[in-house]
């Protein structure tokens, strides 16, 4: 799992939406599975890729059956295959199949963040990215997600992109950080080495979320 | 003879000229949706068409009603019968609300929403039929509901070039300076357009509550 750390502006969305091709590098290329995102049909590509937003980016007028249920419907999957499916991620991000009936708006906005996930895993997609998934979340929930989180990412062992804005978050969930500041990559190093980089940018990241300079700790 | 006499008096023709009625304004709002509903999506994808094809519209909201009756008399097809020639003049009047509602509803979709359904690989096709469209139906809706309301009053002018319907009544009511005969044609178009409106009113309610769950 790799996580791309950064403040507002620092491209890491950009990042991501180069990786599903929403957006397509102006020089160079980028490469998803052994091919360029250029050659790629977009739409198998986005397909192959589970995407999670902030509040899960649900569709308010389907139910979260529908929901989580839409690439393998729209991709041909029979109808008792994507119900089957349905259940099988749902149990996944720890929801009751009870819930599989309800609307977006009669979910909390932690039920609504674990179908976003269980969306994202339906079709079984080799690569997960995460745009700020957790960020509107309450504390609590939200470490509650990113502890679940991180146990399936154990299971599943799928490559994983994860963009924040919070250095806890980073060092919770990521294998590798990668710091970006205003379109630049900083570093992109192992998350153990990333807390002790002397690197001015992620001294100033550990700085801010400890809240006690590092001098000062050190006197 | 008061009114209510009237109108059981002739309730024959009463039924028949509003039958004309509904027929009149049913078939112009039907086309104008069929017309001004995707050009409204047109306009959510091609920008460039945005300005001229509204503002064609607005242009023609502006032209009085008589008058445009007069511009498309010398159409032909269109022309030769007054029926014809009423339809197509009352969809064009219908067609700014529709086009415009629907560009609105579509447009008022939450971004992150689209975006979401993109990102997941939806074709544009899907992202309108699956995402947009749906999201956007309580405003269609109320686009088509001021659309019918105002075909179901303009209709009554029709009967100035002979196309018949309820204005039958208000035309030969002023004729022979007759407020009975004036009512029976206003009351019963004044009626029908409440009717619709409720009922689309009903319809716009329940695809509102559809959107937010």
């Amino acid at each position: 799992m790799l996580v791309l750390l950064g403040r507002s502006g620092s491209g890491k969305t950009t990042t991501l939406k180069l990786i599903n091709a929403l957006l397509m590098p102006t020089e160079g290329a980028v490469w998803v599975n052994g091919e360029k995102t250029s050659e790629w049909d977009a739409i198998r590509l986005r397909r192959s890729i589970g995407y999670v937003i902030q509040e899960g980016g649900l569709f308010p007028h389907f139910t979260v059956e529908r929901n989580i249920g839409l690439v393998p419907r729209i991709d041909g999957w029979e109808q008792e295959r994507v119900h089957e499916r349905v259940r099988e991620v749902l149990s996944t991000v720890g929801l009751n199949e009870e819930l599989a009936a309800r609307y977006p708006s009669e979910l909390s906005g932690g039920q609504r963040q674990r179908v976003g996930v269980a969306r994202a895993l339906a079709a079984d997609p080799s690569i997960l990215i995460l745009d700020e998934a957790f960020g509107a979340l309450d504390p609590i929930t939200r470490s509650e997600m990113q502890k679940e989180f991180r146990e399936l990412q154990q299971r599943m062992r799928k490559t994983v992109v994860f963009v924040t804005h919070d250095l806890r978050e980073a060092l919770l969930l990521g294998d590798r950080i990668a710091l970006l500041e205003e379109g630049r990559l900083v570093v992109n190093l192992p998350a153990a080495e990333f807390e002790r980089s002397q690197d001015p940018l992620v001294r100033a990241y550990m700085e801010a979320f400890t809240g006690i300079p590092e001098t000062r700790k050190r006197a | 003879m008061n009114f209510w006499h009237f109108l059981m008096a002739n309730r024959q023709q009463v039924l028949e000229l509003t039958i004309e009625h509904i027929t009149l304004a049913g078939i112009a709002t039907l086309l104008a949706a069929v017309v001004g509903i995707p050009l409204g999506i047109l306009i959510t994808r091609v920008r460039a068409l945005n300005k001229p094809v509204l503002g064609g519209a607005n242009v023609i909201q502006t032209i009085p009603s008589l008058a445009l009756f007069g511009f498309l008399l010398p159409a032909p097809w269109i022309g030769e019968r007054a029926g014809r020639l009423a339809i197509l003049a009352l969809a064009l009047y219908a067609l700014l609300p529709l086009i415009r509602n629907t560009y609105a509803g579509i447009r008022s979709v939450d971004p992150a929403v689209v975006e979401a359904g993109r990102a997941m690989g939806l074709t544009d096709r899907q992202l309108l039929f699956q995402v947009e469209l749906p999201l956007a139906s309580g405003v269609i809706v109320a686009g088509l509901r001021i659309a019918a309301v105002v075909t179901i009053g303009l209709a009554t002018i029709a009967a100035a070039i002979g196309a018949g319907g309820l204005g039958e009544f208000i035309f030969r009511g002023l004729a022979m300076v007759n407020n009975q005969v004036i009512l029976a044609g206003a009351v019963p178009a004044a009626a029908l357009a409440l009717v619709v409106d409720f009922a689309l009113g009903v319809v716009e309610r329940r695809l509102g509550t559809l959107r937010v769950g």
